[in-house]
């Protein structure tokens, strides 16, 4: 290092959104030409880092050095001069434009007081050589692949001249042979001369590209080392904060499915579900549960688990494979069918799906059940608040106010309204997505009792959450979730952290049939 | 200030506070630019308004069909479709009524004429304002485009039979009805003598007790505003979105159709082509500032009318176009400053609940 | 000579569509909701005749006119953007206040409710000799707005911004464009361009009468949702529309089709175009959304 300045040096950074520290006094120290693995679980704080980094939000304390210079509080387009640039997860790219008029956009080449086309066509495909990202310049954005879309991002930061990339898990969306080129890009970039800093919960990644890892925990840089004198092993003991046996976990991906007990609630076979960016979001998935059960699906966020969720509520279309409910098919069923056939949904995002609001708390109690609140179209407004009240106590809901609209309660409560209406239905099979998101302690233990409650009462639950622990204290069975596939089950009883975390960063692969 | 006194100030006194105020400087403006004073002015149009009962009179009839079109416009907003062809829907239903009417035999008692000329007007505007929701739902066209668009369409049509079709020589009305005219309120109460205001007002009363009570007691309400609040959360709750854009634009259609009455029935026995005058467009402003609530609707639907009436009564010392201006004006401040000021309401909240 | 006759007249009705709608496509290419062509093109030919009126000089009434079209894209684009009001409720606004403040002060400055006195202008007086019609400079310029409105937005600096910004602002910002200055400048561009519209119609009928433009902003609207928003495809639909109605006057007498279907034709067109019974036409992703 002979002295020189690091590319980039972040000292004690905090950081707030609201009640919730997302950095705490984190640390990372970043070399020239390296390529740096930043890792942890959701919500370690990665992200929040690196957007303190480029610029996008302040930090509430700490200093931001680039190459040795301190810029703390800088501006987007200040990192951008400085060549600090971030390709997000979340594309910013204009559709209807081509590769190259996104390329320049900001930034346009002018001749004549006309935009030069040419000219950026020309600079976008010198930029894809030397680079070695090949993307057509001429093409519109619409029309490219997922992969394609990715090296634009990238070339966008190059022809801004950025020496520094930080790259928000940019592998969540490729295939592995887009991968496997982005791996190549990434290296020959470093070999140019660049700095790139790797946002991954995938320590398969952390392993094959890059130099140096520095691991976060709840908010905090809990270790720095060189990919090579590291394992995964250690890796993911300083990810999840404790010991971790990679023997056991290799075992793992020849787990066979837990002996079903001979009653299904539930029977998913060969499910294939579109996404909103790819083609099988749900790839030939089959399962089924018992009444009495409760499957849980662990894996990383954005395997697949919200389409998965999505298709058997009937909110998202199937591409193939069936759906039976207590033995009837309801694969081509509406919501409203599917829900008088007896099946509960806990939806993952409360705010979009799971209230209305502007609704009040009554409303929102008979939301998806508002034809049993109906004498002949008229809503019959006492058994409704009735109901509102009743589940209002029994449920512990707060305030009790019934006409208050949802909008006023915290997250904990509104969460209790949704699980309130949920479990007061009739029904045989819940699906809990995400249930104790962002609710406070008190609240998630009560909705863990509920949870285990319906089980007790012979319901069949699907939870899904990203909270590994949840899904450990609560299930009886569970099966990891990658890429859209379930690539291992286990029964509760051969399930831990450490059995379970290689298969949803990809490290173990299996394959449940 | 509690969650429901800031709901209650910020959805229901701070749009017609706002309307009001801008209403008064604005005016206060034009009033000098022509050399006027604006209190002798004002005191004018207050006095040929709400001070005699003649003036009031005209006001209930032109609230009457304003309250019609801001039904009309409310509901379809409460879906969350922005229904901008009440214009055309009000023309086609004072179209159907006026032909059942002529349709009819002379001699038709009322008791059976009113409600089939009533339904003929709701069944014109409803079907001119389904077509809208169909194509939403069925080719998600966009329901601006095509109301405005329809509008035109609708509306050469209409000219296209009463200038071809049914018309009097030398004019663009059709002959008077046969059966089926509502009686004017000057009839039961002499005070209203001479104005044009009519029993249609009941009519639309009760129109708006059943808009209020079709939204916020019904399971079709529940689930009409529950599409226009959060789509996604509708779905979820598997209510499709389809349906109800259809109903409710129908439902909207019909709303402004119903308005047709107003003028065919209860004041000139006959349809005439361009009766509307720009109803259909105000019918925006007054769903506007009425907040999408019947009640609110009604109110402001009499704001409206006072203004439009009230230029008649200051045309001597002030053109009464003065009051055409203004309801642009209002409109605009209204859209603008009430978001305006809700986001210095709420952010002011905010940093009062952060500061310890 | 028929067929001249026909070019011409189809011409003369042409060129205000194609102002409006010039301005109509650079506004809702950078996601701006333009109902209020209406009321740009009413305002820009009251201006005119006003400006005409107090100066003698048709140019200066051009000046006038362009110069309230320039005040009135300004109150839409302040409404809008900066305000972030709903812009379909702006656009009804504007429309009314146009129709208005034109008749207000038609009043106070001519004392009349209908028409303004004659004033100078290009047109040719009654009958009307190609020779004048050619000596007109807006007709010249309005064959030329939209070849040049086409230029702007595909080959410029501002037209590529004002595309990304239309489509996505978010994505557009994020590189540094300024996306609220755009908007203001197409608005604004809209607003000179359809007052422009409006200025012809004045000063080729050397007055202004009341509510002149008669829907001719809701036509310009029509040719460029039709025109799928593309400039040249939207000059194609003006044209279009334009020949419809002259076919229309050249057949009353004929009786053979009613003049009331042939003025459909633009609406219903626009219409099948939106509903995608043949090709939909999809509008710039953003239009309408400056909230966020």
């Amino acid at each position: 290092m002979n002295g020189a300045a690091p590319a980039i040096r972040l000292t004690a950074i905090d950081k707030y959104f609201g009640a919730v520290h997302a950095n705490r006094s984190a640390s990372l120290v970043v070399q020239e030409r390296e390529i740096h693995a930043l890792v942890g679980e959701n919500g370690a704080g990665k992200s929040t880092l690196m957007k303190i980094l480029s610029g996008m939000t302040p930090a509430d304390g700490g200093t931001v050095e680039v190459g040795g210079r301190e810029v703390t509080g800088w501006t987007t387009a200040e990192a951008i001069a400085a060549g600090v640039g971030m390709v997000h997860q979340h594309f910013m790219l204009v559709p209807t434009l081509t590769v190259a008029e996104n390329v320049v956009l900001g930034r346009e080449p002018v001749s004549a007081g006309t935009f030069d086309r040419a000219r950026a066509e020309r600079d976008v495909e010198r930029l894809c050589e030397q680079s070695g990202l090949a993307v057509p310049a001429g093409r519109l954005v619409a029309d490219l692949s997922v992969g394609e879309a990715q090296r634009v991002e990238i070339l966008k930061l190059l022809y801004r001249g950025a020496r520094v990339l930080l790259l928000d898990e940019p592998t969540a969306v490729l295939s592995p042979p887009e991968v496997a080129e982005l791996w190549k890009v990434l290296r020959r970039l470093r070999d140019g001369g660049a700095t790139i800093v790797l946002i991954t919960h995938k320590l398969d990644e952390v392993m094959a590209v890059s130099e140096h890892v520095t691991v976060m925990r709840m908010g905090e840089t809990v270790a720095n080392m060189a990919t090579s004198d590291t394992s995964p092993e250690k890796i993911a003991k300083a990810m999840v904060g404790r010991d971790v046996d990679l023997a056991v976990r290799q075992g793992g991906g020849a787990a066979k499915l837990a002996g079903t007990p001979g009653a299904v609630a539930l029977d998913v076979r060969h499910l294939v579900v579109r996404g909103a960016r790819i083609e099988k979001a749900v790839d030939d998935v089959s399962f089924s549960i018992a009444p009495g059960e409760i499957l849980g699906i662990a894996g990383v966020e954005g395997n697949g688990q919200t389409e998965l969720l999505e298709a058997i509520a009937g909110i998202r279309g199937v591409t193939s494979g069936t759906i039976t409910l207590g033995g009837a098919d309801i694969t081509h069923r509406g919501v409203h069918n599917r829900g008088e056939a007896g099946l509960s949904h806990i939806p993952e995002d409360r705010h979009r799906r799971g209230l209305i609001l502007d609704y009040t708390l009554a409303e929102n109690l008979i939301l998806g059940q508002q034809h049993h609140y109906t004498n002949n179209g008229i809503l019959d407004r006492h058994a409704i608040i009735d109901h509102a009240r009743r589940r209002i106590v029994e449920y512990d809901i707060r305030p009790t106010d019934p006409s208050l609209p949802a909008r006023a309660l915290s997250g904990g409560n509104q969460q209790k309204i949704v699980i309130a209406r949920e479990l007061s239905r009739a029904f045989t099979v819940l699906l809990a997505a995400q249930p104790t998101r962002g609710v406070d302690v008190g609240a998630i233990e009560f909705i863990h009792a509920e949870l285990r409650k319906a089980r007790e009462e012979g319901k069949a639950v699907l939870l899904v959450s990203a909270e590994l622990k949840e899904v450990l204290t609560l299930s009886d069975r569970i099966a990891v979730m990658y890429g859209g596939r379930f690539v291992a089950m286990f029964p509760r009883s051969d399930a831990s952290e450490e059995v379970i975390g290689p298969f949803m960063t990809g490290a173990a692969r299996g394959q449940v049939a | 200030m509690n969650t429901r006194t800031r709901v209650l100030l910020e959805e229901s006194v701070l749009p017609p506070l706002v309307a009001l105020v801008v209403a008064l400087v604005a005016g206060d403006l034009l009033i000098m630019a022509y050399g006027q004073a604006p209190g002798v002015v004002w005191r004018a149009l207050l006095e040929g308004t709400w001070g005699n009962s003649y003036g009031f009179g005209q006001v209930l009839y032109k609230a009457t069909t304003l309250a019609c079109t801001g039904l009309a416009v409310a509901v379809g907003l409460r879906a969350g479709l922005f229904n901008i062809g009440a214009e055309g829907q009000l023309a086609a239903g004072g179209f159907g009524a006026g032909l059942v009417g002529l349709m009819l035999p002379a001699g038709t008692p009322a008791l059976i004429a009113v409600p089939l000329c009533v339904l003929a007007a709701l069944a014109a505007g409803g079907a001119v304002g389904s077509v809208p929701g169909i194509l939403r739902a069925r080719f998600g066209a966009h329901e601006v485009i095509v109301t405005i668009m329809l509008n035109f369409i609708v509306l050469a049509l209409l000219n296209y039979f009463v200038s071809a079709k049914l018309h009097v020589p030398e004019t663009l009305h059709t002959p008077e009805i046969h059966a089926g005219a509502v009686a004017r309120l000057s009839g039961t109460f002499d005070a209203f003598h001479g104005s044009a205001a009519n029993w249609t007002i009941v009519i639309v009363l009760l129109a708006a007790a059943f808009v209020w009570g079709f939204l916020f007691r019904t399971r079709a309400g529940y689930e009409l505003r529950a599409v226009g609040l959060q789509s996604d959360a509708a779905e979820y709750a598997g209510i499709r979105a389809g349906r109800v854009w259809f109903s409710a634009m129908a439902m909207s259609g019909a709303l402004a159709g119903l308005g047709g009455i107003n003028f065919v029935l209860g004041y000139k026995n006959y349809y005439e082509d361009g009766f509307t005058g720009g109803a259909g467009f105000l019918g925006i402003a007054v769903a506007l500032i009425g907040r999408n609530n019947p009640v609110g609707v009604l109110l402001a639907a009499l704001f409206f009318a006072t203004l439009s009436q009230g230029g008649l009564a200051i045309n001597a010392m002030v053109p009464k176009q003065m009051v055409e201006v203004l309801q642009g004006i209002v409109i605009l401040a209204v859209a603008t400053a009430v978001p305006e000021v809700r986001r210095l309401l709420r952010s002011a909240m905010s940093r009062r609940k952060a500061a310890p | 000579m028929t067929v001249l006759l026909f070019l011409a007249q189809t011409l003369r009705i042409a060129i205000p569509y194609l102002f409006a709608a010039a301005g109509g496509a650079i506004a809702e290419r950078a996601g701006v909701v333009s109902l209020t062509l209406e009321g740009f093109m009413l305002g820009g030919a009251f201006g005119a005749v006003l400006g005409a009126h107090y100066t003698g000089s048709a140019w200066l009434g051009i000046a006038a006119g362009v110069a309230v079209g320039v005040l009135l894209g300004s109150i839409h684009a302040g409404a809008s953007i900066r305000f972030k009001a709903d812009q379909v409720v702006v656009g009804v606004a504007i429309n009314l206040f146009a129709v208005g403040i034109t008749r207000f002060f038609l009043q106070l400055a001519f004392q009349s409710s209908s028409n303004s006195p004659r004033v100078v202008g290009f047109g040719a007086s009654a009958g009307g000799s190609s020779a004048a019609f050619l000596a007109n400079p807006l007709v010249w310029l309005g064959l030329a707005v939209m070849p040049a409105m086409a230029f702007v937005i595909n080959k410029t600096r501002f037209g590529l911004r004002v595309r990304a910004v239309g489509e996505h602002p978010q994505a557009a910002a994020s590189v540094g464009v300024p996306v609220n200055r755009v908007r203001y400048a197409a608005v604004i561009a809209s607003g000179a361009l359809a007052a422009l519209g409006g200025v012809y119609l004045a000063l080729d009928q050397h007055q202004f009468t009341d509510s002149m433009t008669a829907g001719r902003g809701f036509i310009a609207l029509a040719a460029v949702i039709f025109g799928r928003w593309d400039p040249l495809r939207a000059g194609v639909a003006c044209l279009l529309f334009a020949a419809a109605e002259t076919l229309q006057i050249q057949l009353q007498a004929a009786q053979i089709i009613p003049s009331q279907f042939v003025a459909m034709i633009p609406y219903v067109l626009t219409i099948v175009a939106v509903a995608g019974v043949v090709g939909r036409s999809t509008p710039p992703a953003a239009l309408g959304k400056t909230s966020e």
